[in-house]
């Protein structure tokens, strides 16, 4: 679902580039909102989120596409914690869906998926391994490291059961945008994944902006 | 079937873990249908690798899971192959029942009325579990729901697909490394069944035949035929 948002990117209390390649760890505020923006199209951004009081409460895709029936996320999706509780709202969405059933690139996943000997690209996990280890004020571990949202992927189910990898259906300028319902962390990946399609064989950076409104 | 070494019963609505070791092979039959067994994996040697469930899907491009898939860790070595299927259809993104569901759907759970029969759901069911190796909330995952079928639709909805698993519906499971297993018979978090789904489930353990160079699951498509080769690497020097 198609929605636009009314906040002016102006007036946002940050905003922060993450370079492709590059991470993000930052606390977001109950009430506050968040806005992931595509600059120059096509670029996934692996998402976590956590309770920010206690990290082992995370965003969890499977809470969420049960509780709300739909495998994909876009405008009005609310985002559940592994306790089954709302975490955060998507209030605006100008791209119409994205995944939450591919999860994260890793290096080991990498093997597997296109070669043994890719071991050694750079992936979303080791991006995520960095930021929990420069920024152990989170209290986060690999342990709570876990099943992402995939900002501007799109991977469409078939009905006879199969997963598809599609060309993305983002563009420069599209954005998400959440409202968070408790205090919490969010970790993004900017995904540096250059063997498929999910960032146009491109990895390009991307634009977090926080409202404290 | 082959020769088992141990067979036995899971009532409706129990749990159980156990190690399982590189080489043997567990079926799991659903004795009366419309059964649902939740299931996770752990290395038993570091309890920070566990099953993945976005890795096992998108590495196979498949949203479903039956005979000749692998069921991967995080660390891209394969816990275990499913080598017999009889229903084709297995999920893997629904998660959990939650105590409040299960309240709300059938009445709570009351061990002084109800003693074993209680309605127990599967998050909890897992807590338990877990608690036993010293794992908690954060080393949950998404589990395997075996014998439960959801289908989506072209905008994403999701449906379950009730009747889905007969009497004598059967799954078998090889494990390719040692594999601390959990899993347990609580109902599936979208069965809508007027009363408790209630349905035991007999699991049945053995040695598995070796793996052969034919074998139907490693050369089910060439990214298991990796993951093999990452678990033949683990196993360096183990002969």
């Amino acid at each position: 679902m198609l929605v636009t948002s009314a906040r002016e990117p102006d007036q946002a209390a940050l905003r922060q580039v993450i370079a492709a390649g590059d991470y993000y760890i930052g606390r977001v505020a109950a009430g506050h909102a968040l806005r992931i923006l595509d600059l120059e199209g096509n670029q996934a951004a692996d998402t976590l989120f956590y309770n920010a009081s206690d990290p082992t409460e995370r965003y969890s895709a499977m809470d969420t596409i049960r509780e709300q029936g739909n495998v994909y996320l876009t405008a009005g999706s609310v985002l559940r914690s592994n306790g089954n509780r709302p975490m955060l709202e998507i209030v605006a969405d100008t791209c119409g869906r994205h995944d939450t059933l591919g999860g994260a690139c890793a290096t080991e996943s990498n093997t597997v998926r296109y070669d043994l000997e890719k071991r050694c690209m750079h992936a979303c996990r080791d991006s995520w391994m960095l930021a929990v280890t420069e920024h152990p004020e989170f209290g986060i571990c690999k342990r709570d490291i876990s099943h992402n949202i995939n900002f501007f992927m799109n991977v469409p189910v078939t009905t006879e059961g199969g997963l598809t990898f599609e060309d993305g259906i983002s563009a420069p300028g599209k954005y998400v945008e959440l409202v968070a319902l408790m205090d919490v962390v969010v970790l993004i990946s900017n995904c540096p994944q250059l063997n498929n399609p999910c960032n146009g064989y491109n990895p390009t950076p991307v634009e977090l902006l926080v409202w404290d409104h | 079937m082959e020769h088992a070494e141990y067979v036995t019963e899971l009532a409706a609505g129990s749990h159980w873990s156990l190690r399982m070791r590189r080489g043997t092979r567990m079926t799991l039959t659903d004795l009366e249908g419309g059964a649902n067994v939740g299931m996770l994996f752990y290395n038993p040697e570091s309890l920070l690798e566990r099953y993945n469930a976005p890795d096992t899907l998108k590495c196979q491009h498949t949203f479903r899971l039956t005979r000749g898939h692998c069921l991967y860790s995080d660390m891209g070595r394969i816990f275990a192959s499913i080598i017999e299927d009889s229903i084709g259809w297995h999920e893997t993104v629904c998660g959990n029942s939650h105590p409040d569901q299960v309240a709300a759907r059938w009445g709570g759970r009351d061990y002084q009325q109800d003693r074993n029969d209680w309605h127990q759901n599967g998050h909890d069911a897992f807590l338990v579990e877990l608690a036993k190796y010293g794992l908690g909330r954060a080393d949950l995952a998404a589990n395997l729901n075996l014998f439960s079928k959801v289908v989506t639709d072209a905008d994403g909805n999701l449906q379950r697909i009730t009747d889905h698993s007969p009497a004598g519906s059967r799954v078998t499971l090889r494990f390719e490394m040692d594999t601390l297993v959990l899993l347990h018979t609580c109902p599936h978090p979208l069965d809508r069944s007027a009363a408790y789904p209630a349905r035991p489930v007999q699991v049945s353990l053995g040695v598995a035949e070796p793996v052969a160079a034919d074998d139907y699951c490693r050369n089910f498509r060439p990214e298991n035929r990796r993951g093999f080769a990452n678990n033949a690497l683990y196993h360096l020097g183990q002969g």
